[in-house]
């Protein structure tokens, strides 16, 4: 699997999926409409922040809260290629890797990076590498069924190509 | 092995799992409603699914925007309503039939002792008051699910959670949790399952301990679950419901125990914008509010009706606040109608809606505007959880939201208490 690289985009703890996509927008039923509203209860510079930045870089329980799959869904379609976290709350880890956005935990990550350092993400060679500082992270291995959902691109491609579970 | 570890060993066919271990379970109940559902059904028939794997073992229920408040949701609603007819589904419960869905499961009865009931809603754990394995999980499980009925778990260690000595009113089983979620905080049960137990929690009415086991997932929680008792099989007797019953190993390995004294816990708040941001009602009294909210499916049933009627009847909220009363289902509504206390409840100046999510999340049925502040019963506190971003929710017992009612400004409720 090639390694993901891009810049951070700092964020702080407890990320929560309010914060990310407000539950009054939830009602349309066409997710890609949201974007717009990507994280605007928290910083409404998140938009302009990302056309420079995509990888998310935060810190403990990021995606806490609601289960609402909007919220990965949404960082995705705004343009976010990857989340790296210390840890990640686990309907939000779950949601995705199901709808394959890389959620990889990397021990302390927020105090290895800033805004805008370059990050790469190898998950083959278990380690998320800050390319500005030279700082390597170890990661551990994803566990079964999940690298296989990842690698699959998500469960929906995931469990068509499989069958079942 | 612990309660949640049997029930995983049992929904997998092994004699045994341990922490750590993935396992894949066949799952006995899957609930959705009218806001994650309609991405989960799309996401079933973009699987290539076509037939649920068990109409009987799906549950649709409207909570969260009833009755629509605009377009897009009452078309979410059709949109759900065809899905129920078209696969069967006799679970359904429509605006007006049913109530907040983590409700409906336990007072149904639908959700059963040892089974594993997963939910397209993160409070699903809620569930966990009858000792169910209760899980949240976002629509493209739960597509996965209704298409295969089963769902991968890892095994999660368990916390257990002693609460000793006896609660005494005014303060309930709101303020246990608060400062349980404080001492925890919001990401310290993270991936785990958390068992409350003790003496005061063995005394505690089911809808009481569904308040406890309601915000385990705020402590970051897999689940949140108490062990089946007398408690419990009065509940099912009562709904002529059969239950298996598991329990604890009494040699079973916990994670760790952390103790609580009922007798210390005073009545609890968790200040603006974290779940653990708690702290003692009496800090920060005086606070002014704006609106007070009843409700939700951490605090919208009678129990909780009734100490906050006691604390409101015969008295008139302060002129300048809102209060909203939610109850948790149109049966807890009706009861109450019975008991009398929505005539009291309105004679001190509140605003009696039907039984939603709507407020707790922003969506519908008191809205916060800016700088607003609303004391609340629900589980959520985050920056603009209820409304305008700037808006600011306090989380505390029904007990000191209609004391807080009444005065304008946080209240602790020992003060309207005699």
């Amino acid at each position: 699997m090639n390694a993901i690289v891009g810049t951070a985009l700092k964020l702080g703890d407890d990320i929560d999926t309010d914060a990310i996509i407000p539950a009054r927008y939830l009602t349309s039923m066409d997710t890609s409409s949201l974007t717009e509203h990507v994280m605007e209860n928290f910083d409404p510079t998140f938009k302009m922040r990302l056309r420079e930045n995509r990888i998310i870089v935060a810190g403990r329980n990021f995606g806490c809260g609601s289960s609402r799959e909007h919220a990965p869904l949404v960082l995705k379609a705004a343009g976010v290629q990857a989340i790296v976290a210390e840890n990640f709350a686990r309907i939000f880890f779950r949601n995705s890797i199901n709808i394959g956005l890389f959620a990889v935990e990397a021990p302390n990550a927020s105090s290895s990076f800033n805004e805008g350092d370059g990050v790469r993400i190898d998950i083959d060679h278990l380690e998320v590498r800050n390319l500005t500082r030279g700082i390597c992270i170890s990661i551990k291995e994803f566990s079964e069924p999940v690298l296989s959902i990842l690698k699959a691109g998500g469960l929906v491609r995931y469990l068509k190509a499989k069958g079942e579970w | 092995m612990t309660l949640s570890e049997k029930i995983l060993a049992r929904a997998s066919s092994r004699s045994s799992v341990s922490p750590g271990e993935i396992v894949t379970c066949d799952i006995d109940l899957l609930m959705l409603h009218e806001i994650t559902g309609p991405l989960a059904v799309q996401v079933f028939e973009e699987m290539g699914f076509k037939k649920v794997w068990r109409s009987e073992k799906v549950a649709v229920i409207f909570d969260h925007n009833i009755p629509p408040s605009d377009v897009n949701s009452a078309q979410q609603m059709k949109f759900m309503r065809s899905f129920v007819q078209k696969q069967g589904i006799e679970r359904f419960y429509d605006v007006g039939r049913g109530g907040i869905a983590h409700q409906i499961l336990v007072q149904e009865g639908v959700a059963k002792p040892s089974s594993i009931v997963v939910g397209a809603d993160s409070h699903t754990c809620t569930a966990g008051a009858v000792g169910a394995f209760a899980v949240g999980v976002g629509s493209t499980e739960a597509a996965a699910i209704l298409g295969t009925g089963k769902m991968w778990f890892k095994v999660p260690s368990t916390v257990r959670i002693k609460v000793v000595g006896e609660v005494k009113e005014p303060i309930t089983s709101k303020d246990i949790i608060l400062e349980v979620i404080g001492r925890i905080g919001a990401s310290g049960a993270l991936y785990k399952a958390v068992e409350f137990s003790g003496e005061a929690v063995s005394k505690m009415s089911i809808g009481t301990r569904m308040t406890l086991t309601n915000m385990a997932v705020e402590m970051g929680a897999k689940t949140g679950l108490i062990e089946p008792d007398e408690v419990t099989r009065k509940h099912f007797q009562s709904l002529n419901e059969h239950i298996e019953v598991l329990t604890s190993d009494k040699d079973a390995s916990y994670e760790q125990t952390q103790r609580f004294n009922s007798f210390e816990i005073e009545p609890k708040i968790a200040a603006p914008s974290a779940v653990d941001n708690v702290m003692d009602v009496k800090d920060v009294e005086g606070e002014r509010i704006d609106q007070a909210f009843l409700g939700s499916c951490t605090n919208g049933r009678m129990e909780d009706l009734r100490i906050a009627t006691r604390i409101l009847e015969g008295r008139r909220i302060h002129s300048r606040v809102r209060l909203l009363v939610n109850p948790a289902s149109m049966k807890i509504y009706k009861q109450a109608v019975q008991e009398g206390l929505i005539e009291k409840l309105v004679n001190s100046g509140a605003a009696v809606c039907c039984p939603t999510c709507g407020p707790c999340l922003g969506m519908s049925q008191g809205v916060l505007a800016a700088d607003e502040v609303c004391i609340s019963t629900s589980n959520r506190n985050f920056v603009g959880r209820m409304g305008e971003r700037s808006s600011k929710v306090y989380l505390a017992s029904p007990a000191t939201v209609a004391a807080s009612a009444l005065a304008g400004e946080i209240t602790d409720p020992r003060r309207f208490w005699n």
